[in-house]
């Protein structure tokens, strides 16, 4: 439907391949002549390959305001199969171009954070040399990303999902000789990499059956036959999107395939703000926004959907209030507001998923970042602490809450925009959070009690998680010594920083209550249910947020931890429970239990009867046979002529005898 | 004479040509015993030779003789070598080929 129009395409679309293009080049530079450059180079060629790649969506958006409907750029042809017909073509639509915005304007600057970060990480790491590879890595994940979000059909976008999906595994496992034993970081990718591609197999199983209901992956040939297909085959509606949660629920991490993300933590601080908070993993969120039409037509998928986002922003907000790694608290954090959306897309409200992506990415982002500078100056501290005292290093875990403490003093910059990212997170007005979190939480309110009253209770959570944070972190004294040498990071960290601060607060105007530009910018691509913003839901979340920060005060802010050894408050008054939410519900040891421990021991029995006894066996066994045959053989080779001479004349006996009997 | 006449003949030094190679262990008896089984054969040649008077069986007969000839010369020249080796023509001592 779309090739008949591209006569009267804006050239200005033409530009689109850039988005993939400019950070490949990025990446060609730096590979073949990063060893030559400088740190400094080898960062701001990465950095301009994904700002590139920002003009180059800019350049889409700016197109778009005349041709709101967008177009599919063709690029190549990739493969013909029968009547499957693959080609490589960018959709340029306003849900796509939202996509790439958010991702390169986050992605460009975590890239120029991650010049400085990277910096001081290689060297504490001890392997500098690795620097060039991590923004290889880094470009080649805005590829993937791009590919993703660009793709016109599923195939393509599938390339892309496993792209990011690969860049995840390689940055996860970025200090792969690094971590607990040496292997924790390694492990954390193997995880992670497993973990997601149980989720492809469901995502892998749902193109089939697109493919085999609609006999096409093409997203033009598909969703406007939906009604159609569905009329016909009734129930395959629902296994395609049910196969497809399977796949959004390894990809964005939901209950159940949610673990690997806690666990992703392990990659450097730049990697956890960008492809495990702001966008990888919003990955699922839009696959199920652009098949929205799919989910229409299946709604007891949407049910399903919505049950699952909403237990999970429930569960992981839980979660988060027990953590003690800094990093961790905004991992099941992360977890947490992937449910919102999520829920929100089962509710039908995907304008407020995307809206609620897009500031997310922006303070999830921000957050990470903080806690990587805080991170940083406290591993600083650490080294400088060790060699002013002359003895060994005080070895403390840098990521862990009760290390830190009065830090609001020492890092001003940081502690006023981790607060920023905080308020934004808890939802407080008029901070971007509030908006994007609210049009959720409104949208469960006109469809479903339970869900509302379960989101609300998950955005208490969350405001109080989070203002557990900070009061760990900023407020009481400096608990260690390396926190009491802290010092605020430097320029290349603290402006992005301060950029993401200002989107932050920023960020609820591309949807702002009464101007809608989001939903209606969105309208030309997917269905839009046109949202009202309702002042009690409003001032329902805002004062169930206020509270829960008034309670993390009276808990943490009075009389905040003494000692780094301390007890945590709650864990005194709640005892074993707390003690369980810290250990995640064990549900790391419960899929142990269930699946990797039972797989093992498969493996193990393939591994050894089966394999080490059964077709060793055979295998060893022929090699015997033939073996022991040639010995018994050799006997005839006995080296006596007169021997040899006997069996000759033997055979010419038995050979005339049968000439004689024939006749 | 009957043809048959001179084949039995044939055939019996053949037979004990090949009784000889068999059951002597002496190298030089083992050959002499080989050069009784070719002139069986030449026997046969010419017998056969006669009985259709053509002329192809005796020119084998010759051809037989000098190949014959040559072999038993490379035959004596190894013998003469094991001999030197072995400080004897026994042939169930040469048995080094044993598998």
């Amino acid at each position: 439907m779309f090739l008949s129009e591209t006569t009267s395409m804006d050239p200005l679309f033409l530009v689109v391949p850039l988005v993939v293009f400019l950070p490949l080049l990025g990446i060609l530079v730096n590979w073949l002549f990063g060893k030559r450059l400088g740190e400094k180079a080898i960062g701001t060629i990465a950095s301009l390959a994904v700002g590139g790649s920002f003009v180059v969506s800019l350049i889409l958006l700016f197109a778009l305001r005349t041709d709101p409907q967008g177009f599919s750029v063709p690029l190549m042809q990739w493969f013909t199969v029968g009547g499957l017909d693959i080609s490589w073509s960018f959709r340029v639509d306003t849900l796509s171009v939202v996509m790439m915005l958010a991702v390169n304007l986050v992605g460009t600057l975590i890239h120029i954070y991650a010049i400085g970060y990277m910096h001081e990480d290689a060297i504490h790491q001890g392997d500098p040399t690795r620097y060039r590879r991590f923004f290889i890595f880094m470009n080649l994940f805005i590829i993937a990303m791009m590919i993703l979000v660009s793709a016109d059909n599923f195939l393509m976008l599938f390339v892309g999902w496993e792209g990011v999906g690969l860049c995840s595994y390689l940055l996860i496992g970025f200090w792969f000789d690094k971590g607990e034993g040496g292997i924790a970081n390694a492990q954390a990718g193997k995880k992670a990499f497993i973990t997601t591609r149980i989720g492809d197999f469901g995502l892998l199983i749902a193109i089939f059956l697109i493919f085999w209901a609609f006999g096409s992956l093409n997203f033009g040939d598909i969703f406007p036959r939906v009604g159609e297909v569905a009329a016909n085959h009734p129930g395959l509606m629902l296994a395609i999107t049910l196969f497809m949660l399977m796949g959004v629920t390894g990809k964005s991490a939901q209950i159940p395939l949610y673990v690997w993300l806690p666990d992703a933590m392990a990659g450097p601080t730049p990697v956890s703000a960008l492809i495990h908070a702001a966008t990888m993993v919003t990955a699922g969120v839009y696959l199920m926004t652009r098949s929205q039409a799919l989910y229409l037509a299946a709604p007891a998928a949407q049910n399903v959907v919505m049950w699952v986002g909403a237990i999970t922003a429930l569960f992981a907000a839980i979660i988060a209030v027990a953590q003690f790694d800094i990093k961790k608290v905004l991992a099941y954090s992360t977890i947490s507001q992937l449910g919102y959306m999520v829920a929100a897309v089962g509710l039908g409200a995907e304008t407020a998923a995307m809206f609620h992506l897009v500031t997310h990415a922006f303070f999830k982002a921000l957050l990470f970042l903080s806690s990587g500078s805080i991170i940083l100056s406290l591993e600083r501290a650490m080294e400088e602490g060790a060699q002013g005292s002359g003895s060994h290093a005080t070895n403390i875990d840098p990521q862990d809450m009760r290390n830190m403490g009065g830090l609001r003093k020492k890092m001003p910059t940081t502690f006023w925009v981790y607060l920023v990212g905080a308020l934004t997170l808890s939802g407080i007005a008029p901070l971007a959070g509030f908006f994007s979190k609210d049009e959720i939480i409104a949208a469960a309110n006109n469809t479903n009690g339970i869900i509302f009253v379960v989101l609300v209770a998950a955005a208490f959570l969350t405001a109080f998680y989070m203002g557990r944070q900070i009061l760990m972190v900023f407020f009481g004294k400096a608990r260690t010594k390396a926190a009491s040498l802290a010092k605020e990071s430097a320029p290349l960290i603290t402006v992005p920083l301060i950029i993401l601060a200002l989107l932050s607060i920023v960020g609820g105007a591309i949807n702002f209550p009464g101007w809608l530009n989001l939903e209606h910018w969105l309208e030309h691509t997917i269905k839009v249910h046109e949202s009202t913003f309702q002042l009690p839901v409003a001032l329902i979340s805002l004062s169930i947020a206020l509270i829960a920060i008034l309670i993390a005060w009276l808990i943490y802010g009075r009389k905040p931890l003494a000692e780094s050894t301390s007890k945590d408050p709650l864990a005194r008054s709640l005892g074993g429970v707390f003690t369980l939410v810290n250990q995640k519900f064990k549900v790391d040891e419960l899929y142990h239990f269930l699946f990797i421990g039972p797989y093992e021991k498969l493996a193990d029995f393939f591994a050894h009867p089966v394999d080490q006894g059964f077709i060793d066996g055979i295998a060893n066994g022929l090699g015997n046979l033939a073996s022991e045959t040639g010995s018994w053989l050799r006997k005839l080779q006995n080296g006596f002529v007169r021997s040899y001479v006997l069996s000759i004349v033997a055979g010419i006996v038995i050979i005339l005898i049968y000439l004689l009997v024939r006749v | 004479m009957p043809t048959s006449f001179f084949l039995a003949l044939s055939a019996i030094m053949f037979v004990l040509g090949i009784l000889g190679v068999l059951l002597r262990r002496n190298a030089l008896v083992i050959f002499m015993s080989l050069e009784l089984m070719f002139n069986a054969a030449n026997l046969a040649f010419v017998t056969f030779a006669n009985q259709y008077q053509l002329l192809t069986g005796q020119i084998f007969v010759f051809f037989i003789m000098a190949v014959a000839a040559a072999e038993v010369a490379v035959g004596l020249a190894l013998m003469v070598a094991i001999f030197r080796n072995k400080g004897s023509v026994d042939i169930d001592q040469l048995n080094s080929l044993k598998g």
